[in-house]
């Protein structure tokens, strides 16, 4: 197990290192850094002065070295834009981020899981065939549709919720959060199901997949047999069974969900890094381009790797698995 | 599925709509007995799928002539005729049946229009992202060795990233390289070029894996032995052997490819607004959704929405269909 860890962590360092790569490519090789830091009437000498500053000069491994050791201290430059340190710009915005990011996850657990469990349950039910044709549509729209639309009825229409921003927050010193205003809850919700309804289709058809094969089983017909009740069956043995495939779906999409985040940041002018990075691209912001690559890449990374340590912690097979190839 | 070979491939089309000659009559009566007509003739749900994207491909390739208005004619807009509601809607102009955008743009036509650059920017993309996935996927598979490696490897890096997210990435470096591209026509090669970028790893990782299993088959072996140039082996025995899922794929990842397109172009940094494709038209039209105009953004919304679920159950349905295990 040890064997199969360390494996996980090395390819997890080497995909950290390709990924430096990219950035620091980016970083130096589009646009001049210099050009881009300094105003019009800056005088040769000063260029020279503040490329030597930088180390421009250097040997592109030690520029290369040193973008990685700053990185790993989370200096990534200066913005072109803001002309502000890219890694306090980023960390202004995460809290944004993450709680709109969680929000979905759980939106899409509570509403998807027992979804799931009652499309499995009841194959052919009208409500059944309802939730799978509603699923369907769900993926083949586009994130910023289902933005728009929920903005069209709920905000336009109906008048119920705000359509943009993050309402009232509350400065907690490291963390600016909107959970604890009703503004801010308000604010939430839109977002928050426009983000997840992916996800929780997903959540949806794969509990439902796991609960057919899992009511298929002997032990299932067993507890039949003992005459336990249909719900202790239902939640107490099948659900339980499903869940780890569930876990490790959701920990993989919770990537997606932080990366997806900028379409719907976009759509309902979210404060938080996907709107940042957004900004970045249009305005050619290389600074914060290269930082949120990296940053997403560590987070992909970390989230992969739990989920490979929860895996072999949950299921002995894949421990085996893993450390005899 | 109907194998159409290369040798009547040509004679249907030497024929030219004469059912007379023996080879076409042949490959009409076996394409109508094949099970995958039968399994797409037992599903109405995929026939309509497949009539709405037809409709749709016709229609935005022959928009100029269908559209009744001309949408980037400058000399025919006018500002009186802005924001027209729809032909149904108290207060509207009756020659615009979807009404018109604050620009004064027929609506409809605006839609043949977009739907013209969405489904080029698709099927581009496509083209490149197959082309560069199978070229890549067929040396890797053929030649192994640190080529394969390295290719896969970076395959694998880049399949943890969304392609959403890699499509910004390709389309922010190449504004930066090249800062003058934004406009007009080169914005749609930037979009096929991120795009086609951004899918490749799928058609590379099934072709390779393909390929492995092609390349110790007798047949290739013989070719190897009569002294048959590698790239002769790879694009004339293995190529047509590996290219069924690749088809697959490539019809579901034309609704990806598109809904790409359309997320790129509302998010403001796809197909600018001079000449809009539907994610544009979205986009336009969100700025007036609060001041009742809903039509703007709602009508290209639905177009949308139409031609990726009809592309979507086209391409499950092909999946499913040329699947031998599901038979």
């Amino acid at each position: 197990m040890a064997v199969f860890i360390l494996r996980r962590l090395a390819q997890s360092v080497l995909v950290m290192l390709t990924v430096s790569l990219i950035a620091f490519a980016m970083f130096r090789y589009i646009g001049d850094p210099v050009n881009q830091m300094v105003g019009v009437d800056t005088t040769p000498e000063q260029r020279a002065a503040l490329r030597e500053a930088l180390g421009l000069n250097d040997s592109v491994y030690v520029q290369f070295v040193r973008f990685v050791w700053n990185a790993l201290h989370f200096d990534f430059g200066i913005s072109y834009q803001f002309k502000q340190p890219v890694g306090e710009l980023i960390l202004s915005r995460l809290p944004a981020t993450l709680e709109l990011s969680i929000a979905s996850a759980i939106f899409a657990l509570v509403i998807g899981i027992p979804m799931g469990v009652y499309t499995g349950i009841n194959r052919d039910a009208w409500l059944s065939k309802l939730f799978l044709t509603v699923s369907l549509v769900g993926i083949s729209l586009p994130t910023f549709l289902i933005g728009i639309l929920l903005i069209f009825i709920f905000a336009v229409n109906l008048r119920l919720l705000p359509s943009f921003g993050r309402g009232d927050v509350i400065d907690l010193g490291f963390w600016r959060t909107g959970l604890l205003t009703a503004s801010g809850l308000k604010a939430l919700i839109l977002p928050a199901i426009t983000l997840g309804l992916f996800q929780m289709t997903l959540i949806m058809r794969l509990v439902r997949s796991e609960m057919l094969e899992v009511l298929r089983t002997d032990y299932i017909k067993f507890a039949r047999a003992r005459g336990l009740s249909e719900r202790a069956i239902n939640f107490g043995h099948a659900l339980k069974n499903t869940l780890i495939p569930v876990i490790t779906v959701t920990g993989l999409q919770l990537g997606a969900i932080i990366a997806f985040a900028i379409i719907t940041e976009t759509v309902f002018q979210w404060p938080g890094m996907g709107l940042l990075f957004l900004q970045a691209v249009q305005n050619v912001d290389i600074p914060i381009m290269a930082a949120y690559l990296m940053l997403i890449a560590f987070l992909f990374v970390v989230i992969n790797l739990t989920v490979d340590i929860l895996y072999t912690v949950v299921d002995p097979r894949v421990r085996i698995g893993g450390s005899a190839t | 599925m109907p194998q159409v070979t290369g040798e009547e491939g040509r004679a249907v089309a030497a024929a030219g709509g004469r059912p007379q000659t023996l080879d076409d009559r042949r490959f009409v009566s076996r394409a109508l007995d094949s099970d995958i007509y039968h399994s797409f003739k037992s599903s109405k749900v995929v026939m309509l799928a497949a009539l709405v994207s037809l409709l749709f491909i016709v229609a935005a390739a022959f928009a100029p002539w269908i559209a009744p208005h001309d949408p980037f004619d400058l000399a025919t807009l006018s500002l009186l005729d802005s924001l027209n509601p729809p032909a149904w809607v108290e207060g509207s102009n009756p020659s615009y049946l979807l009404g018109t955008d604050d620009q004064g743009r027929d609506l409809l036509s605006g839609i043949l229009y977009g739907a013209r650059i969405s489904l080029a920017v698709g099927f581009a993309s496509v083209i490149l992202a197959a082309g560069i996935g199978i070229t890549l996927g067929l040396i890797a598979g053929y030649v192994g060795g640190t080529f394969d490696s390295v290719i896969m490897r970076i395959a694998d890096v880049q399949l943890t990233f969304p392609a959403i997210l890699i499509a910004l990435l390709i389309d922010g470096v190449v504004h930066g390289l090249y800062p003058n591209v934004t406009r007009n026509d080169s914005a749609f090669w930037v979009l096929v070029l991120s795009i086609g970028l951004s899918f490749w790893v799928q058609y590379a990782r099934t072709v390779r894996g393909s390929t492995l299993v092609e390349r110790n088959k007798e047949y290739v072996q013989a070719a190897r032995v009569i002294g048959v140039h590698p790239i002769v082996i790879m694009t004339r025995h293995i190529l047509p052997n590996v290219m069924g899922p690749v088809l697959v794929i490539a019809t579901i990842n034309l609704a990806l490819a598109i809904i790409t397109e359309a997320t790129l172009s509302f998010l403001g940094v796809g197909i600018p607004s001079t000449q809009p494709s539907l994610g544009t038209l979205i986009r336009i039209g969100q700025d007036f959704l609060f001041s009742g105009e809903w039509w703007i953004t709602i009508f290209p919304g639905v177009a949308l929405a139409a031609l990726v679920l009809a592309v979507n159950l086209v391409g499950d349905w092909l999946r499913d269909a040329l699947n031998p295990k599901l038979r």
